[in-house]
């Protein structure tokens, strides 16, 4: 168990717990971020603000806010079977 | 149980207004999440018979238009984008409240296929309504491109919900989407879609909560619903159940207070239900493409790179503007206050004096001035609907999110200060998508201090006279400077009132998408034409009284009403560089719109001139009343003067207080003023 904060780009994590505060987390809800989501890390430079896709869709994620979001990292050799169809993705043929 | 209330459930369904159906409109809705092409869906069907006004007491845009179809009369209204129905933004109480209060006959929900379960999520919600619903699948075209095929038949059967194809940029699959809803307006009770199921360990809860109401509810919604929805902590209706039901809350709140966390769970459960529709509707999975969006990203959202290329776009946009929409205003200009005044003047040769003064010196100096401003928005709205269109301006959220830290903001303000550059009153209105409200209240106060077109028309029709060759720079040197003092009252207003607490950043980053002329085209014609009806009512209006207040009781100019008022203003004025009467006049009158500055000195010079001056003249006219230090300054201050009335109304409306329209003033008189100090006095030693 992590934070999101921590995954590094080209990273997959399952999101397993969100914020505590309702009005965060119900934002996160409609945005597609769930628990039990697979979130692909597109951009993470340690600080400044998080690029992820989630549900097909990509979304920009303070780094701040990422810091509460408590995930799962999906291991390497999971990641062809987990993957979703979503366009736009950068996939490890490719 | 189901999440929703059967079709009909309640009295006053759609079924129960079938009779009237042929002599009455329909009533659809158009819902969808943003990004989706909603709005080149919108255009496509009602063109330009569209109608813009706002949603009964709110500041919340509400577009309407009237489509025939089969001979039938349909009143499509455009509901605001929405991810969901619950997380309380201003947004998602106006779509919602329409849909409870207006009971739409049909509902049509506007998809994106490239991002297919995300967006799914609004028709799980929208499922929990009575309305029947269709679905348009928009760009099928782009997800394909993508290496993704969504078949609209397998899902169409998944959720027993019409599924048609869309491709809205080409006008393709519109008349189906129509059909289907026809078909459903004359037969509601046909609709049986399959609905998301609550899951198991929260249905008691429900049930509980469904008993605890008795079938009561607060007026106008399903008591099904509202159990629901206040399962999953939705503050409104809470609100709204304890002030219409004060009986039965206490009882309610307990069983809530229980399963506070109940929220997550049926979103869970929404999530659940659209991955088993999907399953089966995806038949070709990605395949390794490399998208255009990652490649494109790499570079726009670098925190060097996309910092480079939005200067890079920012410089385009009044690089274009500048270039080419100011010769064009140059040359309207010329033909509205040379060759048409003088026609108009010779026209009027035996009438009596005041009716040539009021047409000619008045109304055409001034209004006439103000339309020469035309190319300029055409060419400004135009390269920033284009910029909007592709997707970019959420980038510049992201890039700019660790600045707008600094001033106590997060990425999301980004975007209505942009918007700023357009017309301050729809970045406003923009800043509904930021949720705190002290991050709201603080991009409202900067966004007045965002140069809009109505400004910059102001600039770049007097920068030529006041600059020479050097116009361009000077432009550059002043829209700069104008941002670092937005910066700087940023940094500042952070500190001192809201003392430097930070907010969330959460937004969706669409993929770029080749732009849709129509769309473009429909938001420049929206701008533009709102601007020349302002110019031909309000403007005309105003520049009458300017002429008629500057001219009576005469004999000279400076002995009117307004020459009084300048020149009583004067010691302030000249404090700042601005000596003569009539620039103060002009910078009072940018109150009722920015660029009226450019008509009130167009009606006080012109005047006073004689007959035939050309527009370019007028810029040079004001020029030579002025030294350079006093020129900038007239600049500077005009730029950050108080908000036009538009904008004040707007902020009043947003922030449902009075108190912060007039913080907004206080603060840019304030600042209006020490900035017009610094630059006469400082230039003033050179």
């Amino acid at each position: 168990m992590t934070w999101l904060s921590l995954m590094p780009a080209g990273s997959r994590a399952v999101v397993s717990a969100l914020p505590g505060a309702h009005g965060l987390a119900k934002r996160m809800i409609a945005l597609g971020l769930t628990p039990g989501a697979e979130v692909r890390v597109l951009q993470n430079r340690g600080r400044g603000p998080l690029l992820i896709e989630v549900h097909c869709a990509r979304l920009a994620l303070g780094w701040g806010q990422a810091a509460k979001v408590a995930v799962q990292p999906v291991a390497a050799d999971e990641v062809a079977v987990a993957s979703e169809a979503c366009p736009g993705e950068l996939s490890e043929e490719g | 149980m189901s999440e929703a209330v059967p079709p009909g459930a309640h009295d006053g369904s759609p079924a129960a207004s079938l009779d009237d159906l042929s002599t009455r409109p329909l009533n659809i809705a158009l819902a969808g999440q943003p990004n989706v092409g909603k709005s080149t869906v919108f255009n496509a069907l009602t063109g330009l018979s569209q109608h813009v006004g706002n949603w009964a007491g709110k500041t919340v845009e509400k577009k309407t238009g009237r489509v025939v179809h089969e001979g039938r009369q349909i009143e499509l209204v455009d509901l605001p984008g929405t991810y969901s129905l619950t997380s309380g933004s201003e947004d998602e109480r106006v779509a919602r409240d329409y849909l409870i209060m207006e009971r739409p006959d049909v509902v049509l929900v506007i998809l994106n296929a490239a991002s297919l379960e995300r967006n799914l999520y609004l028709v799980a919600e929208l499922l929990a309504l009575p309305y029947p619903l269709v679905i348009g699948l928009n760009m099928v075209d782009v997800a394909e491109s993508h290496g993704l095929k969504v078949d609209a038949h397998v899902l169409e059967a998944a959720l027993n919900v019409p599924v048609i194809e869309l491709v809205a940029t080409k006008g393709r699959g519109l008349s189906p989407l129509l059909d289907a809803a026809l078909r459903f307006a004359d037969q509601p009770e046909s609709f049986k879609p399959n609905r998301p199921v609550v899951r198991a360990k929260h249905r008691p809860v429900l049930d509980q909560l469904d008993e605890l109401l008795e079938g009561h509810s607060p007026e106008g919604y399903p008591p099904n619903w509202t159990a629901l929805k206040l399962l999953e902590g939705d503050a409104d209706m809470a609100a709204l159940v304890k002030h219409d039901l004060p009986d039965r809350w206490p009882a309610i709140h307990d069983v809530l207070a229980q399963h506070d966390d109940a929220y997550i769970d049926i979103a869970g459960g929404r999530y659940d239900w659209i991955a088993r529709m999907v399953r089966a509707a995806v038949v070709e999975p990605r395949r390794g493409v490399t998208a255009v969006t990652d490649r494109v990203d790499r570079v726009a959202t670098h925190p060097f790179w996309g910092l480079a290329v939005l200067l890079a776009v920012l410089a385009a946009l009044f690089g274009i503007t500048y270039t080419v929409a100011s010769p064009a205003a140059g040359a309207l200009s010329g033909l509205v206050l040379g060759t048409f005044s003088d026609f108009l003047r010779s026209a009027l040769a035996g009438a009596p004096g005041w009716v040539s003064g009021l047409l000619v010196d008045g109304i055409v100096a001034g209004a006439g001035t103000m339309l020469s401003v035309v190319p300029i928005m055409v060419v400004f709205f135009a390269v920033l609907g284009l910029l909007e269109d592709v997707g970019y301006l959420t980038r510049t959220a992201y890039v700019m999110d660790r600045y707008m830290h600094w001033i106590g903001l997060h990425g999301k303000s980004c975007v209505p200060l942009l918007l700023g550059f357009g017309c301050n009153v729809p970045a406003v209105l923009a800043t509904r998508t930021i949720e705190e409200r002290r991050s709201r209240i603080l991009t409202m106060l900067l966004t007045p201090f965002m140069p809009c077109t109505g400004r910059l028309a102001v600039l770049v029709f007097l920068a030529p006279a006041f600059f020479g060759a050097y116009a361009p720079w000077a432009l550059v040197g002043l829209i700069g400077g104008n941002l670092v003092v937005l910066a700087l009252i940023g940094l500042t207003v952070n500190q001192l009132v809201f003392k430097g607490s930070r907010s969330a950043f959460i937004m969706e980053m669409p993929l770029y998408h080749v732009p849709n002329a129509r769309t473009i085209g429909i938001y420049v014609w929206r701008n533009t034409w709102a601007f020349v009806k302002k110019a031909g009512t309000l403007i005309v209006i105003v520049s009458a009284i300017v002429w008629a207040l500057s001219t009576y009781p005469g004999p000279q100019h400076s002995d009117s009403v307004l020459g009084i008022l300048g020149r009583f203003l004067e010691p302030a004025g000249a404090l700042v560089g601005l000596g003569d009467w009539r620039l103060i006049v002009a910078l009072i009158s940018s109150f009722v719109a920015k660029e009226n500055s450019v008509a009130t000195l167009g009606v006080l010079f012109e005047s006073a001139s004689s007959v035939g001056a050309a527009g370019a003249s007028l810029a040079t006219k004001v020029a030579a009343v002025l030294t350079p230090a006093a020129a900038v300054a007239f600049l500077v201050v005009q730029m950050t003067f108080i908000p036009c009335v538009a904008t004040i109304t707007a902020i009043r409306q947003e922030t449902r207080s009075w108190g912060w329209a007039g913080v907004s003033i206080g603060l840019m008189l304030v600042v209006a003023f020490i900035l017009g100090l610094i630059v006469y006095h400082v230039g003033s030693l050179f």
